[in-house]
């Protein structure tokens, strides 16, 4: 006994209820969620937001909390293919709507060459839009629902878009950047698919 | 020093086409933070996690006259609360080695005892099944508080009969310091042509990291340890006091600090709800988390940056400086942090005031004062982005008094012989001041600026154009932390460096990346030393269990100290390499070289022994090794820095104008030219230029954490705490000049904080500029729209206020 640490806050508290039942005064519910297509049954109290059920009930953890106010957009997840903010709305509301998080955008896991990474992920990295990339998760399901509905975008409007969510390490310009590029090599990509097959 | 034509991107080979040092190579951070599976500590859930929140104080400043949290304990889901006298801890204290006329230590509790310090300030943990409960239990503490009257800034606390924060603290002062004091200095101002005085204050700030602390605790009872995993800047520094305030030896404590979301000060020092949440842990043997939550952490977290400069300065005609006489306040909030303590504003400050220009004669008084708010750690630049703003400001308003070019005046008087010794005894290596500021001025002119400015002027419009000029030092080894006479000695650091037997190298560090990506840096560093592969070398850092020892990541320190670290381990693993070879082949080490991958016999062209061949004699067939050469294949080196240090420097230069309208600053123009020695990953060194402007800009233009009369803090969500956005920071154009380091191991300087620190002088100087005709000169930060307002219709105010 002698080697072990013995602090007197290292003995366990015997007298704290550590084995309390769930308290019959919690309301649990039953929530179907359908994210990044596939389809979770949970059962949890209907105050929980949806940043709260996907990180902590279906562990989805890419998706981040920074404010729980609505103004970071660390939580940004595609609702019905829309960016909302997931600390803003009860993961009640959400059911029967398609929910996409960050991790739906590369079909893979990643290998340490990046070569499993979406377009818009490969872009987000080549102009290093991310640094400690804790907002990111949340920046690329704006950028991913903002360029699917809005593909021919200009700078401004990316900008514009951008200013929705707070990152603290960038300044901004990168993100910009990423999407802009990003959004010119998919339309790049569209016109070679439908220009008319010249003969040789 | 040379300029770099280009960033040096992945594809363009930056020297000779091989090398790694100075090409952008992608990081190795990305893929997992791009997909959602980075891991930080939110992440992280053990079997049967309890989750705590904290009862705070309600009031600024008073008693705590009772504690009832028999409510908390009936709250559905709530598994224990605890107040300080439940956990016995002991206090934080932070020392420095002063006498007590110029530091008053003061003790920091886990959890306030009997006396409360500033809204916010934690008074009980309760720790509940999930986050929810855990808040549902904190409404229902009752907590009694004999209310005194709150000391809410700087002159309040200096004020005669003021109520003291702690008894100990005499006019609350925690650090007054008076340094160097240039004999014959009064005498100096008392001839001079021309005396210019400044008085400014800057804003309270958040660093704010996006991700707000927290921890997970738990004691793992088969490695009879403490496991903490924490966001933090400085693992093993947590490490110490946890052991100190627990009880525990170093060795029962293990710190984890896993994908950290950015820092920038405020998580290198040492929290209190940590340990408080721990000690929960201990008590419960149990895995208590904690994450704080976005209020608590723009009010009741470590804050910084509220400072008071009174400064003049003396200049001779042709506007070269003779003497600066600085008086600095820093409000330091309630209590010191550590390891750092409040003189953390204050001692740099005055130490470093002088900067990139010649100053014959300096006299400075710097002082810590203690309010009734949340406590300062450093954040990003600490004090630099205030002095230089203050300097930068006395030598517009003599250039202005003087009628000279604000350029000019700057290169009347900037460092150009290397290495300087200044007049506070520092000794500044070389750099490229002057470079700088031509360079960065020229660019400018070259884009026409000056001549729209003049037409924005004749048309009516207030365009501005402004720079600031510092250099910031970026390899604090011992020796300098050692001259603020620190009780605790930051500076070396280390590194091992580790070959497998399949030849994959592991590397350690003792910094810790939070963002600055270490990861993707140091591997260069070490690959760049052995002739490998990048993906053949792996990082780890922020394990106490892993890393023996290591001072984190502050103030620009990591690829300056501890990047230097890793490359002299990598030289001696190297060694170890050659000898082996040479061993194999019966030839003397000197016979063999380093190449890539593998070691290569000098004068026998083809013959060469690969790292995965040396390995596997090192460890699988020792047998072969002679008797003088011990089996295995790690090496570890120490780094520190025995002199001033090394000092990175840069201009920046911006244009504004300003909206008469609705007061709005706009930046139309910022340049940045910085030098930071040799740019291990240029695109890092630009990632860190354009995030740290940006929270220079945040300073200058937008945030401020405020509070009430009572000390009631009015700043408590983004909604009022105005964090700048994609709208209002402007894209930065970085141009690139190198002047490498003479004594780190690369060549490289530190490249941190330089952006943080000289955004706010250049704004400021611009805006100014835009006001010239309007006769109106602001020196505080931040300049809020209405203060601009003010000032473009100051006649309009005037006459509405008759």
């Amino acid at each position: 006994m002698t080697n072990r640490p013995q602090p007197p806050a290292a003995t366990p508290d015997t007298a704290a209820p550590v084995d309390v039942p769930p308290p019959a005064e919690r309301e649990l519910q039953l929530m179907v969620l359908d994210v990044n297509g596939e389809r979770h049954e949970v059962i949890t109290e209907a105050r929980r937001t949806l940043v709260d059920v996907l990180r902590h009930e279906l562990r989805l953890t890419g998706t981040h909390v920074g404010c729980e106010h609505g103004i970071c957009g660390a939580c940004t997840v595609l609702l019905d293919d829309r960016p909302v903010r997931a600390c803003l709305m009860f993961a009640a509301q959400a059911e029967g709507a398609r929910i996409r998080t960050v991790e739906s955008l590369s079909a893979r896991p990643p290998d340490a060459a990046g070569s499993q990474l979406s377009d818009l992920q490969r872009a987000f990295r080549a102009h290093h839009a991310l640094q400690c990339g804790f907002c990111t998760p949340g920046f690329l399901m704006l950028a991913e629902g903002f360029l699917a509905e809005r593909p021919d975008a200009d700078t401004e409007e990316i900008r514009e878009v951008v200013a929705a969510n707070l990152c603290r390490c960038t300044g901004y310009q990168p993100l910009v950047e990423a999407i802009e590029d990003c959004a010119a090599a998919r339309r790049a990509e569209r016109a070679a698919a439908s220009a008319p097959r010249k003969e040789k | 020093m040379r300029r770099i034509e280009d960033g040096g991107r992945e594809d363009g080979a930056y020297e000779d086409g091989g090398r790694l040092i100075g090409r952008s190579v992608p990081r190795r951070e990305d893929p997992r933070l791009l997909t959602g599976r980075g891991r930080f500590v939110d992440d992280i859930t053990l079997p049967g996690t309890l989750h705590a929140q904290f009862v705070r104080s309600t009031v600024a400043h008073g008693e705590v006259t009772a504690i009832d949290l028999d409510g908390v304990r009936a709250v559905p889901g709530v598994v224990a609360a605890y107040t300080a006298d439940d956990l016995g801890l002991g206090d934080i204290t932070a020392q420095l080695a002063r006498p007590v006329e110029e530091f008053v230590p003061t003790a920091m509790p886990v959890l306030a005892r009997d006396r409360v310090r500033y809204v916010g300030e934690p008074v009980a943990i309760v720790v509940a099944r999930d986050a929810y409960a855990a808040e549902d239990g904190v409404e229902a503490a009752r907590v009694g508080y004999a209310v005194h009257p709150p000391v809410t800034d700087e002159a309040a606390a200096l004020a005669d009969g003021a109520p003291l924060l702690h008894a100990e603290a005499a006019r609350n002062t925690l650090v007054d310091v008076r340094l160097f004091a240039t004999e014959g200095i009064d005498e100096v101002f008392a001839a001079a042509d021309r005396v210019v005085r400044v008085e400014a204050r800057t804003g309270r700030q958040n660093a704010l990291p996006l991700e707000t602390r927290g921890v997970l605790a738990h004691w793992d009872d088969r490695e009879e340890q403490l496991v903490l995993h924490t966001c933090s800047q400085v693992p093993h520094q947590v490490r110490t006091v946890a052991s100190r305030c627990l009880g525990l030896v170093e060795r029962a404590v293990r710190v984890v600090v896993p994908d950290m979301g950015g820092g920038f000060g405020l998580k290198c020092v040492v929290g209190r709800e940590e340990l408080a949440a721990a000690a929960a842990a201990l008590r419960l043997r149990r895995p208590v988390k904690w994450i704080e939550d976005r209020k608590d952490a723009l009010s009741a977290s470590f804050l910084a940056r509220e400072q008071h400069y009174d400064v003049r300065a003396a200049f001779d005609a042709a506007g070269r400086i003779l003497a600066l006489d600085a008086d600095v306040v820093c409000d330091m909030g309630a209590y010191s942090c550590y390891p750092f303590t409040a003189g953390i504003e204050p001692l740099m400050a005055a130490a470093e005031m002088p900067g990139v220009y010649k100053v014959p004669a300096y006299r400075v008084r710097g002082r810590a004062v203690a309010t009734n708010k949340a406590p300062t750690a450093p954040y990003r630049g600490v004090s630099r982005p205030q002095y230089v703003m203050v300097v930068e400001r006395l030598f517009e308003r003599a250039a202005r008094e003087l009628d000279l070019d604000p350029v000019e005046i700057r290169r009347r008087n900037l460092i150009t012989d290397f290495p300087y010794t200044g007049v506070n005894g520092i000794t500044y290596d070389p750099g490229s001041y002057r470079e700088s500021l031509d360079l960065c001025e020229r660019t400018l002119r070259a884009e026409g600026w000056y001549e729209r400015q003049r037409a924005a002027r004749a048309a009516g419009r207030h365009l501005g154009i402004g720079y600031s000029c510092f250099s910031e030092r970026t390899g604090y080894g011992s020796a300098a932390f050692a001259q603020r006479k620190m009780a605790v000695v930051p500076g070396f650091d280390l590194s091992e460096v580790r070959m497998d037997p399949s030849g994959a190298v592991t590397v350690t560090t003792g910094t810790m990346s939070h963002g600055q990506s270490h990861e993707t840096t140091m591997a260069q560093i070490v690959a760049e030393r052995l002739g490998l592969e990048l993906d053949r070398v792996r990082l780890h850092q922020g394990d106490t269990d892993r890393v023996a020892y290591g001072w984190g990541t502050f103030a620009s320190r990591s690829i300056a100290v501890g990047g230097s670290a890793v490359r002299l381990a990598a030289g001696r693993l190297g060694e170890k390499l050659r000898a082996i070879a040479a061993a194999r082949w019966e030839v003397p080490v000197e016979e063999t070289v380093l190449g890539r991958g593998e070691v290569v016999r000098r004068g026998a062209p083809g013959t060469a022994l690969d790292y995965r061949e040396l390995a596997e004699v090192a460890y699988l067939r020792v047998d072969l090794l002679p008797k003088d050469i011990e089996p295995g294949l790690t090496a570890t080196a120490a780094f520190d820095v025995f002199n001033d240090g090394t000092f990175s420097n840069a201009t920046h230069g911006v244009v504004v104008e300003l909206h008469a309208d609705t007061g709005r600053v706009e930046i139309l123009r910022y340049v940045c030219v910085e030098d930071c020695g040799v740019a291990i990953n240029p695109q890092v060194v630009e990632g860190q230029c354009r995030g740290g402007i940006a929270q220079g800009i945040a300073g200058a233009l937008f945030e401020q954490v405020t509070y009430d009369a009572q000390g009631e803090p009015s700043a408590t969500s983004f909604m009022d705490y105005r964090v700048p956005t994609a709208h209002e920071i402007p894209d930065v154009a970085i141009h690139h000049l190198q002047t490498p380091c003479a004594f780190t191991e690369t060549g490289a300087k530190g490249a941190g904080e330089g952006g943080t620190i000289g955004a706010p002088a250049a704004v400021l100087n611009a805006v100014n500029d835009a006001l010239r005709p309007t006769g109106v000169e602001l020196d505080d930060i931040p300049i809020t729209p209405e203060t601009v307002h003010r000032a473009l219709h100051r006649r309009h105010y005037q006459e509405s206020a008759r």
